[in-house]
């Protein structure tokens, strides 16, 4: 996102200023009136409730990346991905698995999806934790307090844990992980909002996304959001 | 339920563990003439400083396999303390420690030291001269404290947050389960689990205020 952002502050000469926080979080904010102009939200629900509750631009919904979802783990772990792949999970030295919660975390839903897609999650589900999202998850699993995490391929090649090892979870095996931005209604700078949307989806927007480890939707503007069911 | 019950259980454990732990020390801290006492009353208070995620972040380190505390329980016990409960109690006495301590220092040190010398005078030995003098004194102290620790770790949300993993039944405490219901946007579920936290505490921290002053009262008629 910062990159997203100083690439644009570079090519325009506007200032964008950027807040980190979970979706859930700004999603509960931006209902009691707060003053954001754009909202990334790390699924496309968050976004649909928004847009339900008349709070957007309309069709201002841009999917702006989807989600890869990684098994990882410290270089100084034991496990092998390349070699055993899923089955890396059922090492007797992997004790326990981290993952996002998925009550509500996406990135957490589609782990558990795609445990149970590879058959594995009878056998691991007494292992698995869970972090309030990903980030914290991948924390539990750097700290080493877990052995292994499943989590997002931008999260293993973000500078902190770029040092680790990774492997993709086959995309067949979750559904795909939208990532949908909103326009909100409140914001007094419509076209300029409209303008940075329109460049994260644009081909050097997406250029950077996919560098930092997201996959480019099929079509970018999307006016009926999917939206993620919990499993 | 479950969650409820997991937090309350926790906030009784720490209570009673801090209460036997902290009050010889706080004893200590009162009275000791030791000049370099001001650094550990420092150190006791750090807890209050440090935003409760990031203490639960070094404690996560701490507990993990590469942490002191870690190592030592992956030794003895073949895992490590994160993601347990006995991991959340002791991340929970650190962070309650403060709680428990400085009501109990506050109120021996505002006790008349001539009673005490009286009491020595008389030929009562130091845990005579605690249990009879200085612990009926200081029952304020001794209760503020308790409620205090108690209240705090009922509260408790960023240090469990970082430390527990939220294992149903094992970690995931009243104020972890609240929030992911306000993350899920199920604001029913969430205020209602709050709303019965709020009367449960409510009705326990009367009751235990309301034993204070006729305990108090007892004392006086004495």
């Amino acid at each position: 996102m910062t990159e997203l952002a100083s690439a644009y502050e570079k090519q325009s000469g506007a200032k964008v200023n950027l807040t980190f926080g979970s979706s859930g979080n700004f999603f509960a904010q931006i209902q009691n009136g707060a003053l954001f102009d754009i909202f990334f939200s790390a699924d496309s629900n968050y976004p649909h409730k928004l847009g339900e509750a008349s709070l957007i631009i309309p069709n201002s919904t841009y999917d702006y990346a989807i989600g890869r979802l990684v098994l990882w783990s410290r270089a100084d772990a034991k496990v092998d991905f390349s070699k055993s792949g899923w089955n890396s999970l059922l090492d007797p030295g992997v004790q326990k698995i981290a993952i996002a919660n998925p009550q509500h975390a996406p990135y957490g839903r589609a782990a558990v999806a795609a445990l149970k897609s590879s058959g594995l999650y009878e056998k691991v589900k007494d292992k698995l934790i869970f972090g309030e999202n990903i980030s914290q998850a991948a924390q539990f699993v750097e700290s080493g307090s877990a052995q292994i995490g499943i989590l997002a391929m931008s999260l293993a090649l973000s500078p902190p844990l770029r040092s680790g090892k990774y492997w993709e979870i086959p995309r067949r095996q979750y559904f795909p992980l939208i990532q949908s931005a909103v326009v909100l209604k409140r914001t007094e700078q419509k076209d300029l909002a409209v303008a940075f949307m329109e460049f994260v989806v644009s081909p050097a927007g997406t250029k950077i996304l996919e560098d930092f480890g997201f996959e480019k939707p099929q079509s970018n503007v999307d006016r009926s959001p999917q939206r993620t069911k919990p499993f | 339920m479950t969650e409820l019950l997991l937090s309350f259980r926790l906030a009784f454990l720490v209570t009673a563990i801090l209460l036997v732990s902290a009050t010889p020390f706080a004893y200590w801290l009162a009275f000791t003439k030791w000049r370099a006492k001001f650094l550990i009353e420092a150190i006791v208070a750090l807890p209050l400083v440090l935003p409760p995620t990031v203490l639960g972040f070094y404690l996560l380190i701490g507990m993990g396999p590469r942490g002191p505390l870690g190592r030592l329980w992956l030794a003895l016990f073949g895992h490590t303390l994160a993601f347990t409960f006995i991991g959340l109690v002791i991340a929970s006495v650190l962070y309650s420690l403060p709680f428990c301590i400085q009501p109990l220092v506050a109120s021996f040190e505002r006790l008349d030291p001539k009673l005490l010398d009286a009491s020595r005078v008389l030929g009562a030995s130091k845990w005579r001269t605690f249990r009879k003098i200085i612990l009926p004194l200081s029952l304020p102290g001794v209760i503020t404290a308790i409620v205090l620790t108690f209240a705090h770790t009922l509260g408790e949300f960023g240090v469990v947050l970082m430390v527990g993993g939220n294992l149903q039944g094992v970690t995931r405490t009243v104020s972890i389960s609240i929030y992911d219901h306000v993350q899920s946007i199920e604001y029913a579920e969430a205020n209602q689990l709050a709303l019965t936290l709020l009367i449960i505490s409510f009705v326990l921290l009367a009751f235990v205020y309301g034993m204070n002053r006729r305990a108090g009262l007892r004392w006086l008629s004495n």
